[in-house]
């Protein structure tokens, strides 16, 4: 049976810092419409994962390909591409980053409409109007015109969700979105995660909401010390962990994670 | 090739010699006075901004704001000629150093307010815990603790200082400008005169950096 | 001895003296708007890989830094013109000194606003797309002009103070003005006192006009 071309393709990905290792070969493919969670503890390199697929890191081996397209790198001699080119590839990829990210000197419509009118080239009132679709879908139409420092968190973690999947990106990159904010303000945040998902986005997932993976996630990457130790469909993977370190690491999230 | 024959800079420069090196030693001394009485009128200025009655406190901030506020040049032709007024046969020096002493003295004192309002209440509050009086507060606890902070900005305000003195050229002291502007009224070589005195300042004063950076360093065991 | 305090000479010529006040706000905002531009292009030549092009501006700052400001403005008035350079009048070259001068104090108001910015707004512009330098003109310079702005309001307030040094050349601002009045009328309390009054509320009034621009773009906690 031929397997559809993958959204997302991850060939022997290796990244150091310095002399250590931090990836030591990553395989994975992801296909459109999946969400992808990965989990594992800190240090595991999940987070240095993600900010490879959008060029946040270099990576030192091995290739990253997005619908097809190597990303990042000349084939062959695994050479850097130029900033421009690096920018346009980015452009197609979303993230939504642990500390929210938003650019402080603008409001939240500006900033969603900065990547729509400078990276896409669209009409400034097109650009509002896309933003505004996307503000409200995230709950904050009335707060379009609030700077980061008003708002909280949660709102400003919405906030860079809508600047990140409103320039469609083929897929989006979630970095432990939740981590920074107070328990309160989580479950907005997964609300909006879920819809999205709902509605057919490709997402990779970086998270230790083990409820919210259990519930979302169509697929889950153990990652542990660099490797891709375990994957699976969620209940299977929660429910019958193969390895020792796994059933260890979701031990810790019980009783947590209701 | 340097040659040496009236008109060229090297012997110009060597017949000048004694009004240049007379006019860098007045800067100096200059520099010198209104470093030090700028700083006691730090101490004292803002201990009292800091720690004194609500009547001193705002006499000082008056002080303090007003200089601040006011070119350092017309602080000191008001001196010059405001002091002349007094009946007194004052020099330009003297007025010069009031003034420029006063200018350091209130950016001093606003440095010591800020050293000393940095540290923690904690340090009053132990060394009055073990019975110490204000005086003894002041001399044991919280300066000591304020010198290592004050020691950059003095640094600095001491390079401002250096080159503040500079503008007492203007009332007739006759200071390493001055003494320079004397020499190139005889010899005309304008721009090599000047860049050497400009460098001579520059040398001077990146010493003066130099130093307070080796005092910081050597003073670094003092951070608490 | 009482000093018989009489102002009337002085507000005869006062129209004089406003007009040597706005003629130094003048020369201070210029002298701002260019020592900016000189400011921002040394502190990003500073961060340049070209090492000889590093520690020339770094000699040009530490040198403009140390020299004395009245040495300057006569090295440039006096000097200039040996070389060769006539074309400038007496406020050109005031204005082209402090300009100078200026780009060397906020150059490094710049080089450390520049460091201060978190890597993480980079990494989002990064992250939606934006080129190298949209990333500089969108994200880095705006929230940069931010945080230096007190900075910037500090320098305009001692530009507008060094501008009484142009007095020392016969250009009629205030100190000028004041000093000419004082020379004519031998009010020399009157005189002293409504220029030290005038530079005081000016200094105040833009420390305070700054202070609200500050506050409206305050938006970075």
């Amino acid at each position: 049976m031929a397997e559809p071309q993958p959204l997302l393709r991850a060939i022997d990905v290796h990244k150091k810092f310095g002399d250590v290792e931090v990836l030591k070969g990553i395989d994975i493919d992801v296909q459109k419409g999946e969400v992808l969670a990965i989990i594992g503890s800190s240090g595991s390199g999940k987070t240095t994962f993600l900010r490879c697929i959008n060029l946040l890191e270099e990576f030192h081996q091995g290739e990253i390909q997005v619908d097809g397209e190597r990303i990042g790198y000349t084939a062959g001699s695994h050479k850097r591409l130029g900033e421009a080119a690096i920018a346009a590839q980015r452009a197609r990829i979303g993230m939504v980053f642990q500390s929210f990210n938003l650019f402080p000197h603008m409001t939240a419509e500006q900033n969603v409409t900065l990547g729509l009118i400078k990276v896409q080239g669209r009409r400034k009132e097109e650009a509002v109007e896309i933003a505004r679709r996307w503000l409200d879908r995230v709950g904050l139409a009335e707060r379009r015109d609030h700077y980061p420092y008003q708002l909280s968190g949660g709102q400003q973690q919405r906030v860079a969700i809508a600047r990140a999947v409103s320039m469609e990106p083929k897929l989006v990159l979630f970095d432990e979105v939740t981590s920074a904010l107070d328990p309160e303000l989580v479950s907005e945040v997964l609300a909006v995660m879920q819809d999205l998902a709902k509605s057919g986005m490709t997402m990779l997932v970086v998270s230790h909401e083990m409820s919210f993976v259990r519930a979302v996630a169509t697929r889950v990457v153990f990652m542990e010390a660099g490797r891709i130790a375990e994957e699976g469909p969620p209940a299977e993977l929660f429910a019958r962990p193969k390895s020792e370190r796994l059933a260890a690491f979701l031990g810790r999230f019980h009783g947590l994670a209701h | 090739m340097f040659s040496f024959e009236p008109g060229t800079f090297l012997f110009e420069a060597w017949v000048a010699r004694n009004q240049l090196l007379a006019g860098l030693a007045v800067t100096a001394q200059l520099s010198v006075i209104t470093i030090f009485a700028g700083s006691v009128i730090g101490v004292f200025g803002g201990v009292g901004l800091t720690y004194g009655p609500l009547p001193i406190r705002f006499l000082l901030r008056v002080y303090v704001d007003a200089v601040r506020g006011i070119p350092v040049l017309v602080l000191i032709l008001f001196s010059y000629y405001g002091l002349a007024l007094l009946g007194i046969h004052i020099s330009p020096f003297t007025a010069g150093v009031v003034a420029l002493g006063g200018f350091c003295g209130a950016h001093m004192s606003e440095t010591v307010r800020g050293a000393l309002e940095s540290i923690p209440a904690g340090q009053t509050e132990a060394a009055k815990a073990i019975g110490l009086r204000f005086t003894q507060r002041l001399r044991y606890v919280l300066l000591p603790q304020a010198v290592r902070r004050l020691l950059p900005p003095w640094v600095n305000t001491g390079v401002e200082m250096v080159k503040g003195t500079t503008l007492l050229s203007i009332i007739g002291v006759v200071e390493l400008l001055l003494a320079t502007q004397q020499t190139i009224a005889r010899n005309y070589l304008i721009l090599q005169f000047y860049f050497a005195a400009g460098m001579l300042y520059v040398l001077v004063n990146i010493t003066i950096s130099q130093l307070g950076a080796l005092l910081e360093r050597r003073t670094a065991h003092l951070r608490y | 001895m009482t000093y018989q305090f009489n102002f009337d000479p002085i507000f005869r010529s006062f129209d004089k003296m406003l007009a040597g006040l706005w003629l130094g706000l003048w020369l201070a905002a210029l002298s701002l708007a260019i020592g900016c531009v000189i400011g921002l292009l040394v502190a990003y030549g500073r961060q340049s890989r070209i090492a000889p092009l590093r520690w020339a501006l770094v000699t040009y700052v530490e040198v403009i830094r140390n020299c004395p400001i009245l040495l300057l403005i006569f090295f440039v008035y006096f000097g200039l013109p040996e070389l060769g350079i006539f074309f400038l009048d007496k406020i050109d070259s005031f204005i082209l000194t402090l300009s100078v001068y200026a780009g060397a104090y906020l150059s490094e108001v710049f080089r450390s606003g520049l460091t201060s910015i978190p890597v993480r707004y980079v990494e989002a512009a990064k992250a939606i797309g934006l080129r190298p330098w949209q990333r500089q003109r969108y994200v880095v310079l705006p929230v940069m002009f931010r945080i230096t702005l007190p900075a910037l309001a500090n320098n305009l307030i001692s530009l507008f103070k060094d501008t009484s040094l142009a007095a020392a050349i016969a250009i009629p601002e205030l100190t000028f003005i004041t000093r000419q009045i004082n020379a004519n009328t031998f009010r020399v309390m009157e005189s002293w006192l409504t220029a030290s009054v005038l530079y005081l509320v000016t200094c105040y009034a833009i420390a305070w006009a700054l202070r609200r621009v500050e506050r409206r773009y305050a938006v970075i906690r």
